[in-house]
């Protein structure tokens, strides 16, 4: 894709001062609801647990619950379609949709089609994708990509988005009213009377789901807003693409997560609109549905002991709102559809390391374990940034051997104490004379991005030894 | 579609292979709540209230005996002068009020149901905790598109019949053969530098009338 490394790309978006402040004003917004959302359950760890467990048991038996899904979907009117990776899946959803005869559609916001580029190839193909949740509405009038898993367009700020809304919502159909203002009910107004004609004249829709239940076939689709409600049910044709890890086992176990997803990702006791369907209803929505089994990488996430876990998350972005390398890079910086720490090892996964984007995003983190805290299915998301980094250093690379052999050398000295206190004291003698960044391949790239710390006047073991002992 | 079968073959046997070693999975514990909220059906009903308000839907709370009255004033106060009918709404429901009724027998199409002021429903139950209601398109509520293009949706529970405290008391009484839509409050987006604005797409006033007593 030649997206550049996360340092490049993350330099780029720490020097835009308006990205950073749309993004502190929002993840700030958002961390602080969701706690008091978080705290309204004093059951909540247990019920963080339960979902860990009821997605780790989905994942071992992962087979078997696809199986009984397919069985279900079918039993109720619905067609199921596997697809290996992206390729694939695309070439099923724009044959179902060429079969319709139509060539135009309407989407819910989805990970997966992002993911694939759908709307890419659906273009390639003569068939016009919209979409039809505000923030992916942003995004594609702007010609820009999403920044969020939850909130794709936090990056922009109302004044932005009045601009976008009044340039380019006439090229695509309804242009914006006359005089359009920046308040968000302004603007969200002018949403619903351009997309309401497409809503009202759409015989396809595409969307992905939150879950799948095995046991029953029952799709659901969490959202706010009422655009996944038009699109799921007013169209003819109905489309899911779905990845094959959000199967859940049994009815019983939305329990748990229609109570966490809500509260960790729009930080509300529930979202306002939850959409279940199975299959096709007589008189209810959609004649046909199909859906779309993705595989695309999973399959090789699930394979990595320490990294499959990253398969258990719901994607309510709750770790990107705490995150502080999130805060200030952007979502962009990931080079991904999956931003921020969740995207940081979900998408080395399913991509693999091989190029230099993929490689970087292990490093895109400083550790700080914010993200496994507020994780509601326990993702230990810094122990798989660390055993990704172990992979991709085993895999090579300038970089890495400096990094072994600067390791290599802090050890021998580690190991000698008078080595070391002479080494600090000349480091305290001569600190006037000391470069702001450090020389040398490796070492100025880590300089460029960081303030070198000031060295003491004198080593704390000498303070130590004259002052206390 | 034989690309279709050994893709469906492929990925299984991946997924064999991938966990072919991995440890079982501990059994689920369910030691969460089944509830947050007393066994008291009063103070149920008083959190379905709380939480419906604040999320901005409208609440209100009348006797069987002035429901009618209620919904001819909730409707009139917004100005609906045509309302759709799901099959199997109670007829005195809308005894007293003057709109025009729009019965859904044949369908309307979306075109129609963009034509009509608001819609006057049942559901099939109400959760305390989280504020919601939810329709199974059961008598009196009618398919999914009937409650999501008219601009004004009036909602009618029965307390405490259906009225639970939470979601894990929900799901069990809901039959997920059924298309099912839950509704907590009026269409909101938060897309706009994280500002809550109520009414997008769906319809954006959400008007519930709790009926309680004999």
């Amino acid at each position: 894709m030649g997206m550049p490394s996360f340092p490049k790309a993350a330099h780029d978006a720490v020097g835009d001062t308006t990205l950073r402040a749309n993004l502190r004003h929002a993840t700030h917004t958002i961390r602080d609801k969701r706690a008091r959302a978080v705290a309204e359950l004093d059951d909540w760890a247990a019920l963080r647990e339960a979902g860990k467990r009821i997605k780790d048991e989905t994942l071992r038996r992962l087979d078997t619950y696809l199986v009984r899904l397919e069985a279900a979907v079918t039993a109720a009117g619905g067609t199921v379609h596997w697809a290996a990776d992206a390729a694939e899946a695309n070439r099923i959803v724009a044959a179902l949709v060429r079969a319709t005869g139509e060539t135009e559609v309407v989407k819910v916001k989805s990970m997966a089609t992002q993911e694939i580029r759908l709307n890419e190839h659906l273009e390639a193909e003569g068939i016009a994708a919209y979409e039809t949740d505000l923030a992916e509405l942003i995004v594609q009038l702007g010609e820009d990509r999403p920044s969020h898993i939850l909130v794709p367009a936090i990056h922009r700020n109302r004044g932005e988005i009045r601009d976008i809304f009044k340039e380019k919502m006439g090229s695509w159909g309804r242009p914006a009213p006359e005089g359009l203002s920046d308040t968000p009910a302004e603007l969200a107004e002018a949403a619903r009377l351009h997309l309401r004609e497409k809503f009202l004249r759409a015989k396809v829709g595409i969307s992905g789901a939150n879950f799948m239940v095995a046991e029953t076939g029952t799709l659901v689709v969490v959202e706010s807003e009422g655009n996944g409600r038009m699109c799921l049910t007013l169209p003819e044709t109905l489309i899911s693409v779905v990845g094959i890890e959000k199967v859940v086992p049994t009815w019983r176990d939305l329990e748990v997560f229609l109570q966490t997803l809500p509260r960790s990702s729009t930080a509300e006791r529930m979202n306002p609109y939850t959409s279940m369907w199975t299959g096709t209803a007589d008189e209810d929505g959609p004649r046909a549905f199909h859906l779309v089994l993705l595989d695309n990488g999973r399959t090789d996430a699930l394979a990595d002991e320490v990294g499959r876990q990253a398969l258990r998350c719901i994607r309510c972005s709750a770790c990107l709102n705490v995150c502080p390398v999130y805060e200030r890079a952007g979502g962009h910086a990931y080079g991904s559809v999956y931003p921020g720490p969740i995207g940081a090892i979900l998408t080395p996964q399913l991509r693999g390391t091989s190029s230099e984007i993929d490689a970087s995003l292990p490093y895109a983190s400083s550790l700080c374990g914010a993200c496994y805290e507020v994780c509601p299915v326990a993702i230990d998301i810094p122990e798989v940034l660390v055993h990704l980094r172990e992979r991709v250093a085993e895999e090579g690379g300038s970089g890495h051997r400096l990094e072994k052999a600067a390791i290599k050398a802090a050890s021998w000295i580690l190991d000698r104490p008078n080595v070391l206190a002479a080494g600090e004291r000349l480091a305290s003698a001569t600190r006037k004379v000391h470069p702001k960044r450090l020389p040398g391949p490796g070492a100025r790239q880590w300089s460029d991005h960081r303030d070198l710390p000031e060295l003491p006047a004198e080593p704390f073991r000498d303070w130590w030894r004259k002052n206390r002992s | 579609m034989t690309d279709a079968v050994s893709a469906r073959e492929r990925i299984l046997a991946r997924v064999r292979a991938a966990v072919a070693n991995a440890p079982e999975a501990p059994a689920v514990a369910r030691d969460y709540r089944t509830s947050h909220t007393a066994d008291d059906p009063a103070a149920v009903l008083g959190l379905l209230h709380e939480n419906l308000a604040d999320y901005r839907a409208h609440v209100h709370r009348t006797a069987p005996a002035d429901l009618a009255a209620l919904v001819a004033e909730r409707l009139a106060e917004r100005g609906a002068r045509s309302i759709a009918v799901p099959p199997g709404l109670p007829e005195a429901w809308l005894a007293a009020t003057d709109a025009v009724r729009r019965p859904d027998e044949p369908r309307l199409t979306p075109y129609e149901l963009d034509g009509v002021d608001a819609v006057v429903t049942g559901c099939a139950l109400a959760i305390a905790e989280t504020g919601t209601i939810v329709l199974d398109g059961g008598p009196g509520q009618g398919r999914r598109a009937l409650t999501l293009v008219p601009d004004l949706h009036v909602c009618v529970v029965l307390a405490p019949e259906q009225v639970v405290a939470s979601v894990p008391l929900a799901l069990p009484r809901l039959d997920p053969g059924r298309p099912l839509t839950w509704i907590s409050g009026p269409s909101a987006t938060s897309d706009i530098e994280l500002d809550r604005v109520e009414g997008v797409h769906g319809p954006r006033t959400l008007e519930v009338i709790l009926v309680t007593g004999d």
